[in-house]
């Protein structure tokens, strides 16, 4: 198949010309954040305060790296669980969030914000933390350093290989693709 | 009597740590080879050529094959023959840890408190069953466990009367139910009998066998075939997106329980099952 290639950040148009099962290869911005970096964002949007960085247009990885071994970018970085996040995502694509990449489902408040503010959910392939890290070129911390893994990180890719699972009207792979592989 | 120093304890903890998490299992390998020839899906197909391909390069690199590096699980055997010098033996399976997920640049999971959540930064403590054996060797067995999987597993009292077919449909709903976020292809490892806990001691030891290992019990070998079959034509496949790939196998452990229950656990691996074993 036909390999499309996105850049960050994305637009309305972007977001939409891309449907469930493209596979994709993204280069440009994306930003790192999990669990307890979602926990705090979501708590400073409560407060009333800013996020660390204008999500508009932008992308977020669900990942933890590995530390770098000396002279690498970044050590193994394959994606994390979603549904982790999902009762922290809403209030992100409401601020313009255009793409988040993880694994695994989501649920349907996450379509239904997905297929509201316009938005797609990516699978990296999970497991192939060493594979996925040839496409990171630099990785700098900008929020929430005191959080370790778990720290915000910018990252620049390069042809970072994902394949849509959910699109901004909410067709979902996971399902249709099991449906049609299952013995009946 | 035998004299062990537990400097030699750390040294082996160490290594096992840094050395699962970058060099892939000979059993798992095989296993994805054999998935490759029977897989149908184009997409399942690709993803399973890309894991080979991620293992070839976390071993050429050494670097860890999966960002999620584990907690430690450590099951040490130690033969009653056998006298430890040196200092405490569970600080030195700590330390091995330490010195191992620092030398080897690999992630600090671990938080020290379930819900204050601040990292220890060193992913201490880790989780070590101790069992006394005849003999005067000691055996370290080291799981290091993802949580993506570990997430995704479950425990059940089942009754006496639910049976083989009971276990079967609870394995298969844990699994169905677990769909692409263990990433899949999985390992599963299952434990029937004993108490609560011991079924989910069970399940993790089950773990630790290869994926290819099949069960000295003729009755539960058939159960692991069964399982594995039917597991495979959910439908799930590679990372969930559609296949006959599902899991790579499945291990059962059992033990006598009480004549009112029926213990069942399932401990579900990605595919990155990482485990080791040493003799001292």
């Amino acid at each position: 198949m036909q390999k499309i290639n996105v850049t960050t950040p994305m637009t309305a148009d972007s977001v939409k010309a891309l449907k469930a099962g493209d596979q994709v290869l993204i280069s440009g911005t994306v930003y790192t954040g999990r669990d307890a970096a979602h926990l705090r964002m979501i708590k400073a949007l409560e407060a009333g305060e800013e996020l660390p960085f204008d999500v508009n247009g932008q992308v977020i990885y669900y990942v933890g790296p590995t530390p770098a071994k000396p002279g690498e970018v970044i050590g193994s970085c394959g994606p994390t669980t979603s549904y982790r996040m999902d009762d922290l995502t809403v209030p992100l694509l409401a601020k313009g969030l255009k793409g988040m990449i993880g694994k695994g489902e989501r649920n349907q408040t996450v379509v239904d914000g997905m297929k509201t503010y316009g938005a797609l959910y990516f699978a990296a392939i999970g497991g192939a933390g060493a594979l996925i890290a040839n496409s990171v070129q630099s990785s700098e911390i900008v929020a929430y350093g005191d959080l370790g893994p778990e720290a915000i990180r910018k990252l620049e890719v390069v042809d970072f290989p994902v394949i849509v699972v959910i699109d901004s009207e909410g067709n979902n792979l996971y399902e249709t693709e099991r449906e049609q592989y299952a013995t009946k | 009597m035998r004299t062990i120093d537990v400097s030699m304890i750390r040294e082996s903890i160490k290594h096992m740590c840094i050395d699962a998490n970058y060099n892939i299992g000979m059993d798992i390998k095989a296993a994805f080879e054999k998935g490759l020839e029977v897989e149908t899906s184009p997409i399942g197909k690709s993803i399973l050529v890309d894991l080979l391909e991620n293992a070839r390069i976390a071993g050429e690199k050494q670097v860890p094959i999966c960002q999620d590096t584990g907690m430690v699980v450590v099951f040490a055997e130690i033969g009653q023959d056998v006298h430890l010098v040196g200092g405490d033996i569970k600080t030195a399976i700590d330390q091995g840890i330490r010195d191992g997920y620092g030398e080897g640049y690999l992630r600090k999971s671990v938080v020290a408190d379930p819900l204050n959540r601040v990292n220890t930064n060193d992913n201490t403590p880790g989780i070590v069953y101790f069992d006394i054996v005849p003999g005067d060797q000691v055996k370290l067995k080291v799981a290091l466990k993802g949580f993506g999987s570990e997430n995704m597993s479950r425990t059940k009292m089942l009754k006496p009367s639910d049976g083989i077919k009971g276990v079967e449909a609870f394995v298969i709903e844990t699994v169905s139910l677990a769909g692409p976020n263990p990433c899949p292809p999985i390992v599963v490892g299952v434990g029937i009998g004993g108490t609560i806990e011991k079924a989910a001691m069970l399940a993790k030891q089950a773990l630790l066998r290869n994926v290819d290992d099949e069960s000295s019990l003729p009755h539960i070998k058939a159960l692991e075939t069964t399982l594995l079959e039917k597991i495979n034509q959910l439908g799930i496949g590679p990372q969930g997106l559609g296949g006959n790939t599902t899991a790579l196998g499945v291990n059962v452990e059992v033990f006598p329980t009480h004549i009112a229950g029926l213990p069942v656990a399932v401990n579900i691996n990605c595919h990155a099952s990482r485990h080791m074993e040493i003799v001292l």
